[in-house]
């Protein structure tokens, strides 16, 4: 029951290995075991059954024509129908006004507020100024917390602590953007029920004063069955050009994504995990179907290295390896640009492999520190050539690292093996290696 | 022909008639507290309608009901266990009775954990100062139920503490303080980004210099599989101890009714961190049944305490798994 949702799947195609062909017997027994793993993972119940229904469909009729391992052939279906019900392509936001006005929707504690913050920081690392509007008039604190946000990330708040009227904020903040020159607002608003006429009432007001270019509706990932209905909701009164899947962190199963995608048609366009500004990814369907399948995402994660590494250290690093100078000071360089890529963890999950190995390791950004104290506490002689550490040095260093000397002994240990393997791995063929693969 | 056009002509007759009902006013009446009954119970009278057992045209629709709710497919197959034991043990007449059957059985999966020592707002029979630590994922409601809390305690003339140990997310401190102005309860506070283990001990040294009746805590969001974020928890629980003992008496795992089957992984990771003692559902009031709780309730034997029915101080009520049971049916 607490399997994730590509464990499970993983489980039921074990059920097909070793067997020679897929037979309406063993198809029966993988379905239900594929429809209960998307029910565990929260996909509609009715959109789980139609899934199941044309895989099975899909299997069936292929049985007669390929000899493929029956596992790998339902991997494939599975995979391509989620692909297609998650949305075929990417769809990136449509700007076009001046300013683009970009309307920000959701049931209560979605992550709306967080969200706004993280687009508005995305724009601003493209080298865009946007503007952030305080329409959340309601929730106590709530245009504090957009204003603690904007000052974090150095955005401009609209905001009106007196005013209690959001059509008005919105449009205020709309004509002080023109007036500041800000190429987009971003407007926040409350958070509502779908169900809630007075207050569906009053967002719908707000949308007919201020046409946005996109309306976003903001979803938490670890939303159940009922993300079919409030997406519907909000989409009839709105319209809404997209849906952003917030807390999709760790273990979320991220059902939602394929009901929601698959009952309003509206494409998924941002990804948003954890609480660091930084994190937010535009929503790849393809992707989030092989990683939803377990086959990991490594393209992701190849982006991510592209976004945060930097060029020309990396090169440096790259030919002080080759030459075996690999000191201290750039391990401690390179554990620091990993950390700024984001959580280890979700970082690992997109290798394929080894996104269901690691669920239960308590690996994360925090277990650096204890390393990065030793390493800190050296000077820099010490991190160049540590083997000028003697028992005294050693000593000084636990002390100032707050560890002990059989901590700074561990570390050294493990960075003589690491500098060992990069040895072997510089005499090795590096091009042999990377095409063997295929 | 003749006896065929015979049936005929009655079945029009008939739908006329019923056309002709429909259009007065007490039929209107009538057809719209039909609809109101035309939920679960209902659609499953109809199925059993004229079968002397329960088949399995019956059973798939009561599972859809169940998963579309939340409930999840391993309590689902429970509930479906337990309802056709019992209907085989007792006979039943009517669709009536096998409604009855089926709420009696869920009701009863609900109020299994419920503890004998039941403490509502008059907290009669409770520790002085009653401590009550609020934990849960991010966006659940947490600082509202707390407001909520607060409130209702203070109706029954209970003075309150309410510390501010969720230091992290943006201006979380002030939202707790609106509401404690709200309510008139005594703030503690250490600002933004402080020891949330701080801020718990001191509210608690707090409530019990000011000889407070409750001190409830609030914590920072955090998603359960942060396994230094809920160190946290574990740390802010044993620094209440340090000053009494047996506290925190309540822990209070928030659980949103919208949550789907992660909220099982979400009381796995609480309880196996901060000892969760008591669930909170809440934003009952939208569309969403929160039946995973059933579930949770059942495995963890945890019970459901308080549900949170709207954003207003008032909107907080105490859980009542027949009512509960009754609503996840009428949709």
């Amino acid at each position: 029951m607490f399997d994730s949702l590509s464990k499970r799947l993983e489980g039921a195609f074990k059920t097909l290995k070793g067997q020679g062909r897929i037979s309406e017997i063993n198809v029966a027994e993988t379905v239900k075991e594929i429809r209960r793993a998307l029910l565990d993972a929260d996909v509609n119940y009715k959109i789980a059954k139609t899934f199941t229904d044309k895989v099975k469909e899909e299997a069936l009729g292929q049985n007669v024509l390929t000899s493929v391992s029956p596992g790998q052939l339902f991997t494939k279906i599975v995979n391509d129908e989620l692909t297609q019900l998650l949305g075929g392509e990417t769809e990136g936001l449509k700007l076009s006004g001046n300013p683009s006005v970009i309307l920000i929707a959701g049931l209560q504690g979605s992550g709306k507020t967080t969200f706004s913050g993280k687009l508005a920081n995305h724009f601003k690392s493209k080298g865009q100024k946007p503007l952030l509007a305080a329409c959340d008039v309601y929730r106590p604190a709530a245009i504090n917390q957009l204003q603690v946000l904007g000052e974090q990330i150095g955005v401009d708040v609209y905001a009106e602590i007196e005013n209690k009227n959001p059509v008005e904020i919105a449009k205020k903040a709309i004509a002080e953007a023109k007036r500041l020159g800000n190429p987009i607002v971003i407007v926040d608003t409350a958070g509502r029920l779908s169900i809630d006429q007075a207050m569906m009432d009053e967002i719908a007001a707000v949308k007919t004063a201020i046409q946005p270019n996109e309306i976003l509706l903001v979803v938490d990932a670890m939303t159940g069955q009922d993300a079919v209905t409030t997406a519907e909701n909000f989409n009839n009164v709105l319209d809404i050009t997209g849906v952003v899947l917030s807390k999709l962190d760790g273990d979320t199963r991220g059902g939602a994504a394929l009901s929601i995608k698959s009952v309003v048609q509206r494409p998924i366009k941002f990804v948003s995990h954890g609480e660091k500004m930084e994190a937010l990814d535009v929503f790849h369907p393809d992707r989030m179907a092989s990683r939803i399948l377990g086959m990991g995402d490594i393209v992701s994660l190849v982006e991510k290295a592209q976004d945060n590494f930097d060029e020309v250290e990396a090169a440096r690093l790259r030919k002080k390896m080759a030459k075996n100078k690999f000191d201290l000071d750039d391990f401690l360089n390179q554990l620091q640009q990993i950390k700024k890529m984001g959580n280890i963890k979700d970082l690992m999950g997109m290798i394929p492999g080894v996104g269901n190995k690691i669920k239960d390791l308590d690996v994360d950004n925090e277990s650096f520190k204890g390393i990065e104290a030793i390493i800190q506490s050296m000077t820099m002689q010490e991190r160049t050539n540590p083997e000028l550490l003697n028992g005294n040095r050693k000593s000084r260093v636990a002390k100032g690292s707050g560890s002990s000397v059989q901590d700074v002994n561990k570390l050294l240990k493990q960075f003589q093996d690491m500098r060992k393997m990069m040895k072997a791995m510089n005499k090795m063929n590096m091009g042999k290696m990377m095409g063997g693969n295929k | 022909m003749g006896i065929f056009d015979f049936l005929k002509k009655k079945k029009d007759h008939e739908s006329k008639a019923i056309q002709e009902k429909q259009s007065s006013p007490e039929a209107n009446l009538e057809s719209g507290l039909e609809k109101t009954k035309e939920s679960i119970f209902g659609k499953l009278g109809k199925a059993i309608i004229g079968k002397t057992n329960v088949d399995s045209s019956f059973l798939d629709e009561l599972e859809e009901i169940l998963i579309t709710s939340d409930v999840g497919v391993e309590t689902t197959i429970k509930i479906i266990d337990r309802f056709e034991a019992r209907v085989k043990r007792d006979k039943y007449l009517k669709a009536d009775e096998l409604n009855t059957f089926l709420k009696e059985e869920i009701t009863a999966i609900l109020d299994e954990n419920k503890s004998p020592h039941f403490i509502d707002f008059s907290l009669a029979g409770a520790a002085k100062p009653y401590v009550i630590l609020v934990v849960g994922v991010n966006g659940v409601g947490k600082t509202t139920t707390i407001g909520k809390l607060a409130y209702n305690f203070a109706q029954h003339g209970k003075k309150v503490v309410l510390g501010a140990a969720d230091t992290f997310r943006a201006a979380a401190v002030d939202q707790l303080e609106i509401w404690s102005q709200r309510t008139g309860a005594i703030f503690i506070s250490k600002g933004m980004n402080t020891d949330p283990a701080a801020v718990a001990y001191e509210a608690t040294v707090a409530g019990v210099d000011q000889e407070a009746d409750v001190i409830i805590i609030d914590t920072a969001g955090r998603l359960h599989n942060k396994v230094n974020l809920m160190n946290e928890l574990g740390k802010i629980k044993r620094v209440i101890q340090k000053k009494i003992p047996e506290a925190p008496q309540e822990v209070v795992l928030v659980l949103d009714a919208s949550t789907g089957q992660n909220a099982f992984e979400q009381a796995k990771q609480f309880t196996a961190a901060t000892e969760v003692n008591t669930l909170a559902l809440t934003k009952l009031d939208g569309t969403a049944k929160g039946g995973v709780v059933i579930g949770i309730s059942d495995q963890f034997k945890i019970p459901v305490k308080y549900i949170g029915v709207g954003e207003r101080k008032e909107d907080l009520q105490l859980f009542d798994a027949a009512q509960y049971v009754s609503t996840l049916f009428n949709a």
